[in-house]
This record gives C-alpha cells, sequence and structure tokens, in this order.
C-alpha cells in the first residue's frame, strides 16, 4: 500500500483582496467497491469523502466526494485574502481516519 | 383505364402519405419519450435538489472534454458568475452523471470567503454519458447545466 500523503499548493504571499486558486491533491487510492482484484473477490469501498477548508478557524470551503470521484482526488478552489493566517485542510476517510495539513499564508 | 391508373396513383400516394405521417409521428413519439424518460435516478436527483426553487439565469461555465480518451481520470471544472458577498452567493454546486453506477459525483459548498465561484475535480466515467451541473444560490435559487462527454475507456472497473 502506497502512503496516503496529502499535498497542497497554496502562494506563500497574497495581496490584499486577491483571489487566490488553492490546489490540493491526496494520493489515495478510491476504492469504489465496485472493482474485483486478481481473485475476484470485490474489493471493499474506502474513498475519501469529505474535503474541509478552514481559514483561522472557520470552514471556507467543503467537499462531499462520492465513489465517482477519481483515485488520488484533486480539488481546486478559490480563497479571498482578506487577512493573514493559516490553513487547516482535511480529508475524511470511509470509516472516520482523518488525514490533515496546515498551510501559512501572507499578506504584502 | 386511365381511372384505374390514377386511383391507383392516387391509392399509392395516399398510403405512403398516410405512412409517412405515421413513420414521422412514430419518430417525433419516440423522440419525445427518450426525452421525457430519460435515467429516471438522475431525474429524481435532481427534481430533490431543486425541489421547490425557482431557476436564475447566471452565466455557469462547465469546463469538460468533449472527448474522453480515459474514463478513470477526468477534468471536470466550472466557474460561475456571482458576486459571493454575504448577501448573494452561491452555496452549493451538485456535479451528476447520469451514465454512473451512482449518479452523484460531489458536492461543492461554497462561502463568501471564496470571493469568487470556481473549482475543479477529476472523476470517473463509465461510458458517455450527460453530466450535469446544479449550481443553488443562498436565496434559494437554482441554475442546472449540462454536457455530453464522449468515453473511450470507461472508468468504473468491473
Amino acid at each position: 500500500m502506497s502512503k496516503i500523503k496529502p499535498r497542497a499548493k497554496i502562494p506563500k504571499e497574497a495581496e490584499f483582496d486577491e483571489v487566490i486558486e488553492i490546489k490540493t491533491l491526496i494520493r489515495h487510492p478510491m476504492h469504489s467497491g465496485r472493482v474485483k482484484d486478481v481473485d475476484g473477490k470485490t474489493i471493499p469501498r474506502l474513498i475519501i469523502n469529505k474535503f474541509n477548508a478552514m481559514f483561522n478557524g472557520e470552514v471556507v470551503f467543503t467537499v462531499n466526494l462520492e465513489p465517482s470521484i477519481s483515485s488520488n482526488p484533486y480539488i481546486s478552489f478559490p480563497f479571498k485574502v482578506k487577512e493573514e493566517g493559516t490553513f487547516e485542510l482535511s480529508w475524511e476517510e470511509d470509516g472516520g481516519n482523518q488525514y490533515k495539513l496546515t498551510k501559512s499564508l501572507k499578506v504584502v | 383505364m386511365i381511372r384505374t391508373k390514377i386511383g391507383g396513383i392516387v391509392n399509392i400516394s395516399r398510403r405512403k402519405a398516410v405512412k409517412m405521417i405515421a413513420v414521422s409521428s412514430a419518430i417525433f413519439c419516440s423522440g419525445v419519450g427518450s426525452v421525457l424518460a430519460g435515467k429516471p435516478e438522475v431525474s429524481d436527483q435532481i427534481n430533490n435538489i431543486i425541489s421547490g426553487s425557482l431557476a436564475r439565469k447566471v452565466d455557469v461555465l462547465l469546463d469538460v472534454p468533449e472527448i474522453a480518451e480515459n474514463g478513470n481520470q477526468v477534468k471536470v471544472a466550472f466557474e460561475i458568475e456571482s458576486p459571493m458577498s454575504e448577501s448573494d452567493f452561491v452555496q452549493e454546486v451538485y456535479i451528476l452523471a447520469d451514465g454512473n453506477p451512482a449518479p452523484n459525483v460531489a458536492k461543492f459548498n461554497f462561502t463568501p470567503y471564496s470571493g469568487e465561484c470556481f473549482a475543479s475535480t477529476r472523476m470517473r466515467l463509465s461510458k458517455t454519458q450527460d453530466v450535469y451541473l446544479i449550481a443553488k444560490f443562498n436565496d434559494g435559487t437554482h441554475s442546472i447545466t449540462q454536457s455530453t462527454i464522449k468515453v473511450t475507456i470507461g472508468g468504473c472497473g468491473g
């Protein structure tokens, strides 16, 4: 099993009132529960079902993911810069596992 | 002779005419039928999402490929015109694919912090099908956009 590893690309600095694009990727197989393995057994469903983006403790963007999302789900979303702070990104897996990532943002 | 000839001609042409009308109406009916029938699961789903809300006219750009060579990784991006202010913003965006075993693909929840309304992700498509985008605004209105994607190799396993 390859390690599940979240990544995010956020500009380190941004101007006030600028809308930035945040790109995120998490390495995850996203087993849809419909694919069979070599022995003909169905691989049970195991997907990332929720993505949350928080900035300074406030929810700014979330996505509910379904099995129709590709493996290694990529999500990009906008954010309007109003103040400095930290992003807390989290991915929730079926069964309750969470993968987290924090990134800081500076205003110039 | 002439009379029979004329009669024959008339008969044939009438028969033809009747046939033609019958055929054309059959085509017309089947066309309407298929449009109305669609995929019941998906139309139910859409009706659930938009139930009780009014349609709104906004510019929506649903950026999907016309032909997807690999159904495992199909880019889906969208951009919706909105001021994204506290009083007027896009709240939810649903992506539905009507040919997949489960039509739901994703639901994006925006907030006024977003500033603009755009996002992108990648999805699986099992076959050639229609993809729907439903945007719901904070005032309860909605907007639906649709696009057909041709899929060369399906991506749902089997």
